[in-house]
């Protein structure tokens, strides 16, 4: 009881003092108004980039052909060449083969959950008469299908049976079957269309239609939109005219294993078996979680500088508030006295003092929140990410504005406790 | 009247800066007993210890040495905290300047103690509200003091003496900062106190005018009672 009434004499203080009190406040609205925004913005890049490595999948590791650098040279007359690239071409040997990944399968059989195949065969228009589609074709394996989750509408998916006899089938989005067959699902089963890709038409029987996800960034309008069409893995090679090896795939690896390590163990893996002898090439391994983590860690060292900066702003507003407190004290030496006369205890009057130090310490809190909450919207939507407010930086800004209070409250609500009252009463 | 002693002092001594060199004693050794339901003032000039003597009836301080029953209470010996409870419930004060709390209303100023002896809201308005009337302030409950004249300042500060029911007002001055015809309004409402209430009454005053209206006159002179007789107020 004793606390609410408190609670509404430091607010009826507080709205007499206006100026007086935003001043005192100034500080602990700046310093919760930064922890708020650098939080919410932190927050906020970190889910967003987050969720987009990881549909993108944090835990994928990409292994790669690339050439090796030279050492650095050091020519005669004394000048250093720094190392480079040799820009010789890829032959057939430097390829990963279909060999090396069932080795690696075996030996990896724990750790490696699956392998991701897919051969780029060239972005171009699929047609039907008038009727066009904007497309890629992506030749990929039954893995990267599966790896893929599509929806199907209509027809079946690729079968190992199409992989294995390089069929020419595909799959086909729905928006490629509204643009060709009216939206007709089924009618687009069975039904070969002409993609034009490098100044050719090949020819490809659809046998399925899958829902595009159209969750991603796209400048086209609907109808233009490009979409995959799937094509099993041979058959887009044989429309390639490629070799037989891969510059590049990804592995899926099992859960619970850590993928740096495993960039590791499989990068040295390939290049003691199958690249010591190549002068050139040499296979890299990364995976997403390397980078997610230097990601996060950039974004705690910046949260922990503005954090510093945030806390030095609270120390210097919690000794304002305390200032003030003093002062208060001070001119209200005979409302102490007075209170005491009354019957105030000391301990009720070191309640009051000690709460008119909280309820500014929260008031100022409360400000700071909101106009943080309102810095970090500012920011996220001019770095372009979704607003995510922290909510464990309002509660813990407002706990802390609360121990501000307790902490910088104590000394003078403990002075004015301590008031002789016959003195406090006589004080002009 | 009752005649049962509400105040009791025996010996009282008050010393000031003890065992430093400029120790100094106000107070040589006061006996002075209050019976229920009278009034009493406490005459002196300014110097002759009465706002020391004040002090001690109102429990704001303690003797260096005597004895203080005040209703039945041994004051003397009490803890800082007991003394609150003693100022709280058997002491109304009233102040020359009123010292009301300037930033909420005569309600809750007089509401004020009743808070502190945890008295519900209701029953806190209700009778905050009952002693306004009393004192003819009903009108200007919801006022702030700086809206108030100096005579409804008092008023409202005599309310806040009654709300707990105490067993002595203790009126330092009363009509000190008053011209004399809103003191004589004042000295009224302590005779209406005092005779239709039956509220025990000390009123500390250096005007024998208005000492002369008590019952009972206590000289002090130089930190001893030198003199005691009968006001013209009617037993």
């Amino acid at each position: 009881m004793l606390i609410g009434e408190n609670i509404l004499l430091a607010l009826s203080g507080l709205l007499a003092n206006k100026m007086r009190a935003l001043l005192t406040m100034l500080g602990i609205i700046i310093g919760i108004a930064s922890v708020i925004a650098i939080m919410s913005v932190g927050n906020s890049i970190s889910t967003s980039v987050t969720s987009s490595m990881e549909d993108m999948g944090v835990n994928n590791i990409t292994l790669g052909v690339s050439q090796k650098s030279t050492e650095d040279t050091v020519t005669s007359d004394g000048r250093v060449f720094a190392g480079v690239s040799r820009g010789s071409e890829m032959s057939d040997d430097d390829y990963i083969t279909d060999e090396m990944l069932d080795a690696m399968q075996e030996e990896f059989s724990d750790s490696a959950a699956s392998i991701l195949l897919s051969e780029s065969a060239g972005s171009g228009t699929a047609e039907d008469g008038d009727l066009t589609a904007n497309v890629t074709i992506t030749g990929v394996n039954s893995d990267y299908l599966e790896y893929e989750e599509l929806t199907l509408l209509a027809g079946r998916t690729l079968t190992d049976r199409d992989q294995e006899n390089a069929k020419k089938v595909v799959l086909v989005s729905d928006r490629v079957a509204d643009n060709l067959f009216g939206g007709d699902y089924n009618a687009a089963i069975g039904s070969e269309i002409n993609i034009y890709v490098s100044n050719r038409y090949y020819t490809y029987a659809v046998v399925g239609v899958y829902e595009y996800d159209d969750s991603g960034f796209s400048t086209e309008s609907e109808e233009d939109v490009t979409t995959t069409v799937y094509l099993p893995l041979e058959a887009a090679r044989e429309q390639n005219h490629s070799s037989t090896g891969y510059s590049q795939l990804t592995i899926v690896t099992a859960t619970g294993v850590d993928s740096t390590a495993l960039c590791d163990e499989l990068e040295t893996w390939f290049n003691n078996n199958y690249y010591r002898s190549n002068d050139s090439f040499e296979v890299t391994a990364s995976s997403m979680e390397s980078m997610v983590s230097s990601m996060t860690d950039m974004l705690s060292t910046v949260s922990i500088a503005i954090s510093v900066i945030a806390g030095i702003s609270l120390l210097v507003g919690g000794i304002g508030v305390m200032n003030i407190m003093l002062v208060s004290i001070t001119e209200r030496t005979r409302e102490i006295g007075t209170r005491k006369a009354l019957g105030a205890t000391n301990g009720s009057i070191r309640l009051q003092f000690i709460m008119e130090s909280i309820v500014i310490c929260l008031t100022g809190g409360f400000i700071g929140i909101a106009m943080g909450l309102l810095l970090a919207a500012a920011a996220t939507n001019l770095l372009g990410y979704a607003a995510s407010p922290s909510v464990g930086g309002i509660i813990f800004s407002v706990t802390f504005s609360i121990l501000i209070g307790v902490f910088f409250g104590y000394y003078p609500a403990n002075k004015a406790a301590k008031m002789n009252p016959i003195e406090a009463l006589r004080y002009e | 009247m009752a005649g049962r002693n509400i105040i009791e002092l025996k010996g009282i001594v008050k010393r000031f800066y003890i065992g430093q060199p400029n120790e100094l004693e106000i107070l040589h050794g006061i006996d002075l007993s209050v019976k229920e339901g009278e009034f009493v003032s406490i005459v002196g000039a300014s110097g002759s210890g009465k706002t020391t003597l004040m002090n001690i009836i109102g429990v704001l301080d303690r003797p260096t040495e005597g004895e203080y029953i005040l209703d039945g209470v041994d004051v003397a010996k009490a803890k800082d905290k007991e003394l609150s409870g003693i100022r709280n419930q058997k002491i109304g004060f009233v102040f020359q300047t009123y010292n009301l709390i300037s930033r909420t209303s005569a309600l809750r100023n007089v509401e004020l103690p009743m808070m502190y002896a945890g008295v519900g809201k209701k029953e806190r308005q209700e009778r905050a509200k009952h002693y306004l009337e009393m004192v003819g302030m009903q009108d200007r409950m919801t006022h702030k003091p700086d809206e108030l004249s100096g005579g409804q300042k008092q008023r409202v500060s005599i309310a806040r003496a009654m709300t707990n029911n105490p067993s002595i007002i203790l009126a330092d001055e009363p009509t000190g900062a008053l011209d004399s015809r809103t003191g004589r309004k004042i000295m009224d409402i302590f005779h209406q106190l005092n005779q239709q209430e039956g509220k025990t009454i000390v009123l500390i005053t250096h005007s024998n005018e208005l000492a002369e209206e008590t019952q009972r006159i206590i000289t002090l002179k130089d930190g001893e009672i030198i003199g005691e007789r009968k006001g013209s107020a009617v037993c």
